[in-house]
């Protein structure tokens, strides 16, 4: 039971990372922009590759009448997206070490797994909702008001995962290293149950 | 998400037609200097990569510095240093009038000549450029990261600074001497009293590390030959510098006859060292002079200009084993010293041989005291004593010599319009190539230090002719590349340059490129009148002074409608740029302005003046195809009677 929990408690500190590191990171590549334009999406607010990309994209985006990209404090998320993940975080290295000493806590490894996949897939959600908002709720007096083939406003929601082309721009979304770590680590949760459940079988 | 500028890609849409225009003219000359596959090749830089080499190329009396990449002999930028450039606003804007203050008033021009590249150890390190300006003698510095000029000093008791502007193995000083001399200081004598009232200052400038500020540290006053030009000892003689000297007979007319009399004139050995320790203790005396220091400071984006009246003048004679003159044949032009110290060579302008002094013989003169008389005071060294040897019949009328990295020189020939590469040591001619035409200064990458670096060689040419399509009387001068890394020079490439291309500095590319700036930070912007937001845009009336606080950013100006200016106010337009993106100036141009445009980099601002002389409602733009809703990028100015009483207001959009 101790390498369950040994893989528990690792797996949930993985979530650690995204302290650290963003969680998502959209790209914009452009003829003008042969290095590119980016911003780096951590837990707690958007920040540029470069000091001055975030200013620039919403220079660019001005002319398609898209909102300006969000502030620390304009959004919600940014302030209660990092007590989540913290305190998810601490409780599986609790659950995990809870395991060293009793031996039935897999169980609650796996509830754990189930709780975070749930909030995981919220915090999907939530982000690809406001994409939505942001690239398709536009200023009515944009400059330029652009039009797909069928005739409705195009939008300019990037990609949640993948690459997009809009207009002469190419927009790539994927995750970062503190989303990859979250990946792993909820992973790792995941094999733990199972680990556990077979060592504590195993010594029945 | 998007961008839209548009107009960059129909701009590169028509400089490719302009190009496909001009890439069917071949080189006319069949036979020789007809561009072998291999030699294409060589200099074939494929779009989108970059050179191996800055070239900065000076742009004689144009008075600007020019930069170049090698080997493809692309023009990449003009650097304003000397004179007026309406282009950017250079010298028309209120920020960098003060650049061009001397003790004479503005001076809207100069005659820039030899630029230099900053040294650590011998080596070029790529901080700064500094220049010379001929006329009223001045040396300029350029920064390297902004690719301006960030200093000019003016230079005191010299007239024709021409052998001027070089730099010590650790850029401790920037040297600049007198081409003529005058009287010091300046008085109303009679020219006929030239022999011994006149002097010929060389002065030596010193460099702040940390900021590049220079200061004249001293003047040293020398007899008054022509000094006209000078190159740093180099590892084994750094702490010297050596100055060619014409009319040593001191003539005050017909120059061309009679300076030309002497067999010999001298190389002046200047043991700057020396000189520095004697003025540490205190030597030489300070002088009345009036001179400017005007200074740009990237922060403010303002120059500001000091005038100095006083500096520090050294007598010769008073400071022992300072100076010695070395006998060199024919009024000798260029003064080059050899990588590793050793060998100074004479360009004798009017001879077929070059002279070459060693280091280690004068040396050993000096210590054995081995004179051949004196000149006010100052000791001659016997010839015979301090000769290495001679490159013999190498052609007509030698002016300058570099070096590459195998013990090779390379002399220039202005009569005979060639290129000659010899030996050091041997003194033997090992090639020569020809030039088209007239060849003055030539540039080795590298050269003017202890490393230069063996691959290329270009030539500045005098004389153009017939090298391209003809363009009428008024020519811009040739420049040809060579590739010197075989035992024989070839041509490579024809490029023409702007202006009198005199002399050149190159440096590799790499270590200069990383520290080039993209845009100035916003948040850094310290100029009195600077406005970081369009919230800040707003126009203040002081009498009949108009100061407009105006911002810009794709695709506006703020303020843009603007009233209650009045016929025979001042207005001032204080443009800040507020894009931090790379590559996005705006420009600034009133109708009817007795000025010039302004073009203003991200971060920046510029200031422009205007006198509204006519009633009415007049427009302004931008001057840059900043984005695909350039041409929106104007605003009005409604101009009323003198005595009007309309309130002044300003606004952007309809929210006023
Ligand atoms: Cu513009």
């Amino acid at each position: 039971m101790k390498l369950a929990s040994t893989i528990m408690v690792i797996g949930s500190a993985l979530l650690l990372g995204l302290f650290i590191y963003p969680l998502w990171h959209v790209e914009l590549e452009a003829p003008q922009y042969p290095r590119g334009l980016g911003m780096n999406i951590h837990l707690d607010g958007i920040v540029g590759y470069t000091k001055h990309d975030i200013r620039n994209i919403d220079g660019l985006n001005h002319y398609i009448g898209m909102k300006t990209l969000p502030k620390k404090g304009d959004m919600w998320e940014f302030t209660v997206f990092p007590l989540v993940v913290g305190g998810m975080s601490v409780l599986g290295i609790i659950i995990g070490l809870f395991g060293f000493f009793k031996r039935s806590a897999y169980k609650w490894f796996m509830a754990w797994f189930v709780l975070m996949t749930v909030l995981g897939i919220l915090g999907m959600i939530d982000f690809n909702a406001w994409m939505t908002d942001y690239g398709t709720n536009l200023d009515p007096n944009a400059i330029m008001k652009m039009t797909d083939d069928f005739g409705n406003p195009l939008s300019y929601k990037p990609p949640l995962f993948g690459s997009k082309d809009i207009l002469n721009f190419t927009a790539v979304s994927y995750p970062s290293l503190g989303g990859i770590l979250l990946g792993i680590g909820m992973a790792l949760t995941f094999i733990s149950y199972f680990v556990g459940k077979k060592l504590s079988k195993k010594s029945n | 998400m998007k961008i839209l500028r548009l107009g960059v890609g129909l701009l590169a849409a028509a400089s490719l037609m302009t190009s496909c225009g001009n890439s069917g003219t071949k080189n006319k000359n069949g036979t020789e200097g007809a561009l072998t596959k291999n030699a294409a090749e060589q200099v074939y830089i494929a779009p989108g990569e970059h050179d191996d080499y800055y070239a900065f190329i000076s742009g004689g009396y144009s008075g600007n510095l020019l930069v170049y990449g090698l080997p493809s002999g692309r023009m990449f930028k003009e650097i304003p240093v000397f004179s007026q450039f309406p282009t950017s606003g250079y010298g028309y804007s209120e920020e960098t009038k003060p650049m061009f203050n001397t003790s004479y008033g503005f001076i809207p021009w100069g005659d820039a000549h030899h630029p230099d590249i900053s040294q650590t150890n011998g080596v070029m390190d790529g901080r700064w450029v500094f220049i010379n300006e001929n006329n009223t003698p001045r040396i300029a510095r350029v920064d390297l990261t902004t690719f301006e000029t960030a200093e000019i000093i003016e230079v005191p008791n010299s007239a024709g600074n021409h052998s001027s502007s070089f730099i010590t193995e650790n850029t401790e000083y920037v040297v600049a001497g007198t081409r003529f001399s005058v009287p010091v200081p300046q008085r109303d004598i009679s020219i006929k009293d030239y022999k011994g009232e006149f002097k010929g200052a060389l002065s030596f400038i010193g460099v702040d590390q940390e900021t590049g500020r220079m200061e004249i540290d001293f003047q040293l006053l020398m007899p008054g030959f022509n000094y006209d030009l000078s190159h740093p000892g180099r590892d084994k003689s750094h702490g010297w510098f050596f100055f060619t000297t014409y009319n040593t007979e001191e003539a005050n007319t017909l120059l061309e006859v009679n300076a030309s009399q002497n067999d010999k004139d001298f190389i002046a050995a200047v043991n700057w060292k020396k000189i520095e320790e004697y003025v540490k203790n205190g030597g030489g005396k300070m002088m009345p002079a009036e001179y400017a220091h005007n200074v740009y400071d990237h922060h403010t984006h303002t120059a500001t200009s000091t005038m100095k009246n006083e500096v520090r003048v050294i007598d010769p004679t008073e400071v022992p084993g300072a100076v010695y003159f070395l006998p060199t044949p024919k009024s000798p032009h260029g003064c080059d010293v050899s990588p590793d110290g050793e060998y100074i060579v004479g360009n004798g302008k009017l001879s077929t041989d070059l002279t070459v002094h060693s280091f280690t013989k004068m040396i050993d003169a000096i210590e054995n005291k081995k004179f051949d008389g004196e000149a006010y005071g100052i000791p001659i060294l016997n010839f015979d004593d301090i000769h290495a040897g001679s490159v013999k019949k190498a052609g007509l009328g030698p002016l300058h010599t570099e070096f590459d990295d195998k013990g090779n020189a390379y002399t220039t020939f202005f009569i005979s319009s060639e290129v000659v590469k010899w030996e050091l040591g041997t003194w033997e001619v090992k090639d020569r190539k020809p030039t088209y035409y007239s060849v003055g200064h030539l540039t080795i990458p590298g050269g003017n230090s202890r490393e230069p670096d063996g691959k290329y060689m270009f030539a500045m040419n005098k004389i153009t002719k017939d090298r391209y399509l003809p363009v009428g009387p008024e020519l811009e001068h040739s420049a040809q590349l060579y590739d010197i890394s075989g035992e024989k020079m070839e041509l490579i490439l024809d490029f023409p340059t702007h202006g009198e291309p005199h002399y050149a500095a190159a440096i590799k590319a790499d270590v200069v490129k990383g520290n080039s700036l993209e845009i100035y930070d916003l948040e850094d912007n310290k100029h009195e009148y600077a406005i970081k937001s369009e919230g800040e845009a707003r126009v203040e009336r002081n009498g009949n002074e108009v100061h407009i606080y105006m911002s810009t950013i794709r695709s506006h100006f703020a303020p843009d409608n603007i009233e209650g200016i009045k016929v025979g106010d001042k207005v001032y337009f204080h443009v800040t740029n507020l894009e931090q993106d790379f590559d996005v100036p705006h420009g600034f141009a009133m109708i009817g302005q007795n000025n010039s445009e302004l073009l203003i980099m991200p971060g920046q601002t510029k200031t422009t003046t205007w006198n509204p002389k006519k009633v009415g409602v007049w427009p302004f733009y931008c001057t840059d195809f900043c984005s695909a809703l350039h041409q929106e990028m104007q605003g009005y100015i409604r101009v009323s009677p003198k005595d009007s009483d309309i309130e002044l207001t300003w606004s952007l959009g309809d929210d006023e």
